[in-house]
């Protein structure tokens, strides 16, 4: 076995566990790219997936424990996933009907599972980034040792919420870990279009600097490595020494969302924004070569941490609950209209 | 029993008496809490008391945050405008949280600012910005326009389970009124008659309240029974005290400190014609800022706001037009 290749907590029911998130959270968003063709029509408005980003949000949620709690953005269907939501209420909420996670009220980007400990998005870049810091400002005063994960893109560290946010976690001593899952891309530019680090050759993990916390830049396809870094800034987040910003470098594999588009028009996933933008074909297929999916998978088999069919089971189960879950969700009702008048207020 | 208080420190007083008496109230913003010896921070300590940067999209942000994690935090924004810095926090995400999870979670906070400080202060820190909030489902809007209601209209916010923008008036923080001792909660969405009449109806929050009680009592010395109505709170709004008054006195004038179209009077007025255009005797008149910026200079400032003339003048002049034909 291989115990001193991976950190101690990572025996092997904890790197199946990891292999499994990772390829479900796969197979929910190839389910909900494939419903534009199998389904058409019923995927309303726009989603972002999280494929390629597996391992970065797995390595990430595999620090937490119990109470401890998440927020996000609108790329938001890895983590409830990851974190136990039930997959078929999740797809039935993409899909608009009442036995939604959220009743059909939000929709893909505002998936919310307060019983999971996932409190929530925002749909707007970078606001949700105060959100997490409040909530980490709770857990502080709490004082139960719960840590606050607040996920969102490289995009959203231009924006001032960001600025405002690091710059209170780290004077309060916020038990908040920031994951900037940079995926080099906003929407349709690059980084290093937007961003005076990235156009300077610096990491964006650079930012952190002028917060005074720490600032690690991580390989977000590897999730190890992801574990490591964000278990370390995880353990003094909970020990009271602060935030820590953890860039984890990702790929997004799908474009930003599907195509935006009036009624009438058929949605559907375009090719990633290197080729329809920038013509890039050899960066996507290295992407792809990259994949963090089966770069894993074949990492645990060849250094015997599972075996070809323990993987395979895996992977077949994968398929099978998400098959599930898009059958719950096309077979489930849609809401009565009326229920559009609650939960205005509480 | 009731004791004498200014506006201001009637305000102070139900946020003191609400963090008394729940744990998981906090109290955090601007030029609060600056020093050990702030009264807030003595009594509650420094977990749930703080003086924050002026960072208003983090602040209501953080209470956003917060709020979904189960505490209940007011928000010192000292002044209106400045939430304007983070509007999204207070349009898009306090209020919509609840909904777009259909129901899963809860966003009580207060967004505590004042407004309308038209003393001198020129464009950006006189507005009257409230009614930009009316309109958003999921948020609440209070405005205390009395010692009495501002203290029992921020106990109410502090235990409503949604987010609700507070403003109290500038111009009001050292009016000083009786208020009662105690716990004292004022209900949001019922109006307050403040004089009842039969010959008119006159209504105005926060600031203007007083301005049309004075034009009520000047219209009194020409016979004019002006009934004057203050709805507290502009979300939700109490539009059936309205209607009953105006199917008693058949004539609707509105005082308003917003600029016209931007104003609550057009709300009110607009269900009111809705609602109640059969008990009109005449058409609806308001009263309200002249559209333009708060100018400096006092002269052009006094100017461009309602004033007791021009409640007056308009009451007078809806008395006198001739009835609408049944």
């Amino acid at each position: 076995m291989s115990s001193e290749k991976y950190p101690k907590a990572l025996d092997k029911e904890r790197l199946s566990w990891m292999l499994s998130q990772m390829a479900r959270i796969r197979e929910f968003e190839e389910r909900v790219k494939h419903t534009f063709e199998e389904h058409p029509g019923a995927i309303r408005g726009h989603t972002h997936l999280a494929d390629g980003a597996e391992a970065s949000i797995v390595g990430s949620l595999a620090t937490l424990t119990e109470g401890d709690q998440v927020l996000a953005t609108y790329r938001c269907h890895g983590y409830p996933l990851a974190m136990g939501s039930d997959s078929k209420a999740m797809m039935a909420e993409i899909y608009g009907k009442s036995t939604g996670l959220c009743g059909g009220y939000g929709g893909s980007m505002h998936l919310v599972d307060p019983d999971v400990g996932f409190l929530g998005t925002s749909g707007i870049v970078g606001q949700g980034i105060p959100h997490a810091t409040g909530a980490a400002y709770a857990a502080q005063i709490r004082k139960q040792g719960q840590v606050v994960l607040g996920f969102f893109g490289d995009g959203a560290s231009k924006q001032g919420a960001f600025a405002e946010s690091l710059n209170i976690a780290s004077l309060w001593k916020l038990p908040i870990v920031y994951v900037m899952e940079n995926n080099n891309y906003n929407v349709v530019t690059r980084s290093d279009q937007e961003d005076a680090n990235a156009a300077a050759g610096e990491p964006l993990a650079i930012k952190a600097k002028a917060y005074s916390m720490p600032g690690v830049t991580v390989d977000g396809g590897d999730p190890v490595e992801v574990y490591v870094a964000v278990g370390k800034a995880v353990e003094r987040a909970r020990s009271g020494k602060g935030p820590t910003l953890v860039e984890s470098k990702v790929y997004r594999l799908s474009a930003h969302g599907n195509i935006i588009a009036p009624p009438g028009v058929p949605l559907h996933y375009p090719e990633h924004e290197a080729i329809t933008v920038f013509g890039d074909k050899a960066e996507y297929e290295a992407a792809l070569r990259g994949d963090p999916v089966p770069r894993f998978r074949h990492r645990l088999v060849t250094d015997g941490s599972l075996s070809a069919e323990e993987a395979d089971a895996i992977t077949a189960a994968a398929k099978a609950e998400m098959q599930a879950a898009v059958e719950f969700a096309f077979e489930s009702p849609l809401p009565e209209p009326e229920a559009a008048l609650n939960h205005v207020y509480a | 029993m009731s004791h004498e208080l200014p506006y201001i420190a009637a305000i102070s007083e139900a946020i003191q008496l609400e963090m008394a008496r729940d744990e998981s109230v906090l109290y955090f913003g601007q030029n609060i809490a600056t020093t050990d010896d702030d009264p807030f921070l003595k009594a509650f300590g420094g977990d749930r008391v703080r003086v924050t940067p002026i960072s208003e999209t983090a602040e209501i942000g953080m209470a956003i945050g917060a709020a979904l994690a189960g505490y209940r935090p007011v928000v010192e924004l000292y002044m209106a405008e400045f939430m304007l810095v983070a509007m999204d926090q207070v349009v898009n995400e306090a209020p919509r949280f609840r909904y777009m999870s259909g129901g899963k979670v809860k966003v009580p906070l207060v967004l505590k600012a004042g407004y309308g400080f038209t003393a001198g202060w020129a464009g950006q820190h006189t507005g009257s910005i409230y009614s930009m909030f009316v309109g958003v489902p999921g948020l609440k809007v209070a405005l205390p326009s009395t010692a009495a209601d501002a203290k029992g209209l921020m106990a109410t916010a502090i235990r409503d389970d949604n987010p609700v923008c507070y403003f109290h008036h500038y111009l009001l923080t050292l009016e000083h009124g009786e208020v009662p001792d105690g716990e004292y909660l004022v209900p949001f969405g019922v109006a307050s008659v403040r004089r009842p009449g039969k010959d008119v109806t006159i209504v105005a929050t926060g600031w203007t309240v007083d301005r049309a009680l004075a034009a009520a009592e000047a219209l009194s010395e020409q016979g004019i029974d002006a009934e004057v109505i203050d709805p507290r709170t502009l979300a939700p709004l109490d539009t059936d005290t309205i209607l009953e008054s105006v199917a008693k006195t058949g004539h609707l004038v509105l005082v308003d400190q917003a600029t016209r179209h931007g104003s609550a009077s057009a709300v009110i007025a607009a269900e009111v014609a809705d609602s109640g255009f059969a008990s009109l005797k005449a058409p609806i008149k308001q009263v309200t800022a002249l559209d333009a910026s708060i100018p400096y200079s006092e002269p052009m400032e006094r100017y461009l706001l309602p004033d007791e003339e021009k409640i007056v003048a308009t009451v007078l002049a809806v008395l006198g037009t001739a009835p609408v034909p049944a």
